[in-house]
């Protein structure tokens, strides 16, 4: 597992051209060793770029005249959130959970009811009040869901999620009050009006779409950031690696487990109200298991565990049908292709997990034994060993 | 808010019903329905089951491998020269021959398709030793890959039913009629479970398969040919899929859709979790069970209820017995 060797391109793009060719590692290595101040002035105008991108429109990225350049922004905004928060269920507790749609679909059922003139609740919410509820109660369902079925091994679990997510979606067909394929019209949005008088938070218009939800992006990978350097992120790290040897190690395994789930489910509604306010309109058709396979593709394929790999991995998933639009016809046959021969020729993903525990343990002994302090986590990362092999 | 909730629900009450008068009534016809229909769940599961026991794998694409033998299924019967349209009369005789006939063609195309599937898909990851999530992920690539195939080739409507056998009430019980259909895929089915266990359990290639099952690297060194084990349990389990292909295709003539696989799939495949997953028998009870649950369910809750009531009973079973209500046996102790 040793990415010693890879040339792919460097995650970290604030970094200063090197005299050696840079390797993911060596990348890697530097960018911890620098202060937390030092990393947030190389990332700001990262994110200044990014925040720039759909007035630039610049040329080879745009995705017109196929898809709206802003919309397909925003979509990829929200498959990043997606994947950061479905990453601290798979990636970060390595709980294989098949069905986040069905948190997504919750986050967009709430929004809808709570804001939509077709709902039965007449009394509506404003719709940045609607975020916390929709997270609020996606958490309660994330709880409610896990309470009972994280006690399952990893497989079972999986299945246990991928029937919630169809259940959801069953649900939305059956429920009148959830309205079946008619759906809801008229979600709300953000308040604020333009000079003309039409809403800055319309549907046609992405980039203000797209500005909130990479606002909102930064803040949930900063606070998530801040959970996985926790104890609760070890605690994470220790139950993904092996559950058993945590729970004799003393971890609270089935809390922490609890824990992940809830918070994944609650980002995973975030986005789901937010493509419910963007889209204005919800109905049953958008909460399948494929699109719950997207989701998990996109942690996949960027490197579950790996935070700057599954913004990776998600921007790849919705920007590629968005920008060739040609091939979105054969958008599923492509990913199942390439889903196969990436796992085949590089299993991690695009950006493999940083072994982050095994790292910290590896320094503190080198301190303790008195050698210079050495942050570099190469010989951890080839140390450990591929766990759990098929046969 | 909580306050219009409830009194919404309890004022727009025909959403759900609760109607225990239907479901008396039609008891021993949901019985009926719930077995035929149960044991082509269970001869999938027991695909899912054996892979499962095996590599310790979910084959996620194993619905595909299902579906792949409808396909096979209705080509078989075209290129008999049947046509969509009304049920021919055919001799007896006839009539088993082109099933027969069928059920092979299935067989073969879901069998070698699951051995494919494994070449390309698992194979590779198994020789560099990737974590078992990568294994779920190339399945649910290897599953988008073959249903888009489909879908290229067929387009996204389903294929005319061919209808080779009427159903016809051949006696009743209890008030509730059982058809020739009915009879034939319980038959067959239950005829196929016990082939396959008793291929599992008494022969050579069967001890072989529990060997690798149970210890892979033991028994590479007591002379077991891993991979030849592995492709093999592939293929039976493909072919079993073939069958209850041929079966799926006579009950529902018209379920050769590209995407037609996946629900049944996922049900199948929550049935050999329901009865233990890694258990041959778990898997024909696990089957049984579900067939029988969904039929209930849908004359007691309202048709549009039947597959929450299938996962309902998932979660519910899990929770308290969290290996299947036989538990997982293929991999333990078995001499």
């Amino acid at each position: 597992m040793s990415t010693q060797e890879t040339t792919l391109p460097a995650p970290a793009a604030g970094d200063p051209a090197r005299r050696r060719p840079p390797t993911i590692q060596s990348l890697r290595d530097r960018w911890n060793n620098l202060t937390r101040f030092q990393q947030w002035a190389a990332l700001i105008p990262v994110l200044v770029l990014i925040y720039a991108l759909p007035i630039l429109n610049p040329p080879l990225l745009t995705t017109e005249p196929g898809t709206n350049f802003p919309i397909a922004l925003f979509n990829a905004a929200r498959f990043a959130l997606i994947a950061v928060g479905l990453n601290v269920v798979v990636g970060q507790a390595g709980l294989l959970d098949l069905g986040y749609v069905g948190f997504f679909g919750v986050g967009a059922y709430v929004a809808a009811l709570l804001t939509s003139k077709d709902s039965v609740i007449l009394h509506h919410v404003p719709f940045l009040a609607v975020l916390p509820i929709a997270m609020a109660v996606t958490m309660v369902t994330g709880v409610v869901l896990g309470t009972p079925t994280l006690r399952l091994r990893g497989d079972y679990l999986a299945i246990v999620t991928l029937a919630f997510g169809e259940m959801v979606r069953l649900l939305a067909d059956n429920l009148p009050p959830l309205r079946g394929n008619s759906g809801f019209q008229a979600i709300g949005h953000p308040p604020g009006t333009q000079a003309d008088g039409n809403p800055i938070f319309s549907q046609t218009n992405g980039t203000p779409w797209y500005w909130l939800m990479v606002t909102l992006v930064v803040v949930i990978l900063v606070l998530v950031g801040n959970l996985e350097r926790s104890r609760v992120g070890r605690a994470w790290v220790a139950i993904r690696e092996d559950e058993d040897v945590a729970e004799m190690m003393g971890v609270a395994t089935f809390r922490y487990k609890l824990w992940a789930f809830a918070i994944g489910a609650a980002i995973g509604g975030l986005s789901g109200a937010l493509y419910a306010g963007q889209i204005g309109f919800v109905n049953n058709q958008k909460f399948d298991v494929v699109t719950s396979v997207l989701f998990l593709a996109a942690v996949v394929l960027g490197g579950s565990g790996n935070k700057v790999g599954v913004l990776v991995g998600a921007f790849v998933i919705s920007y590629i049908p968005d920008r060739f639009v040609q091939i979105a016809e054969y958008k599923y046959l492509i990913f199942g292709l390439a889903l196969i021969i990436l796992m085949i020729f590089r299993p991690q993903g695009l950006l493999g997990a940083r072994q982050r525990l095994l790292a910290r343990g590896r320094e503190a002994y080198q301190r303790l034994i008195g050698r210079p302090e050495q942050v570099s986590s190469e010989s951890a990362l080839a140390a450990e060993p591929a766990k759990g092999a098929g046969a | 808010v909580i306050h219009q909730l409830t009194t919404l629900l309890a004022e727009g009450g025909d959403w759900i019903k609760f109607d225990v008068a239907t479901f008396s009534q039609q008891f021993w016809d949901n019985t009926i329905e719930g077995l035929a229909q149960g044991s082509i769940y269970a001869l999938v599961a027991l695909g899912y089951t054996l892979v499962y026991g095996v590599l310790k794998l979910i084959n996620f694409a194993h619905s595909e491998v299902f579906i792949v033998g409808a396909y096979g299924v209705y080509f078989t019967f075209f290129d008999l020269g049947f046509r969509p349209g009304p049920t021919p009369e055919l001799a007896i005789g006839e009539l088993i021959a082109n099933l027969l006939l069928a059920c092979v063609v299935a067989m073969v195309i879901s069998g070698l398709t699951a051995v494919a599937l494994e070449r390309v898909a698992y194979r590779p990851l198994r020789r560099k030793g990737a974590p078992r999530l990568v294994f779920l992920i190339t399945a649910i690539g290897a599953s988008f890959v073959i249903q888009q195939l489909l879908f290229i080739w067929r387009g996204g409507n389903p294929e005319p039913a061919i209808r080779l056998l009427r159903p016809k009430e051949v006696f009743t019980i209890f008030g509730a009629s059982v058809t020739n259909l009915q009879i034939l895929i319980v038959v067959a089915s239950l005829l196929l479970l016990l082939v396959a266990d008793t291929f599992i359990n008494r022969t050579r290639l069967g001890r072989g398969i529990r060997a690798v099952a149970q210890d892979p690297d033991t028994a590479t060194l007591m002379g077991v040919n891993k991979e030849r084990v592995i492709m093999l349990t592939f293929l039976v389990g493909g072919a079993l899929a073939g069958a209850a292909a041929l079966f799926y295709m006579m009950k529902i003539p018209a379920g050769a859709q590209y995407q037609g696989g996946f629900l049944l799939g996922i049900k199948a495949f929550t049935a050999a979790v329901l009865g233990g997953i890694g258990n041959l028998r778990g898997a024909l009870l696990g089957g049984l069970i579900l067939g029988l649950v969904e039929n209930y369910g849908q004359s007691l809750f309202g048709g549009q209820w039947r597959d929450i009531v299938a996962f309902v009973l998932l979660v519910v079973v899990l929770m308290f017995r969290p290996t299947g209500i036989l538990g997982e046996s293929l991999g333990k102790a078995r001499v």
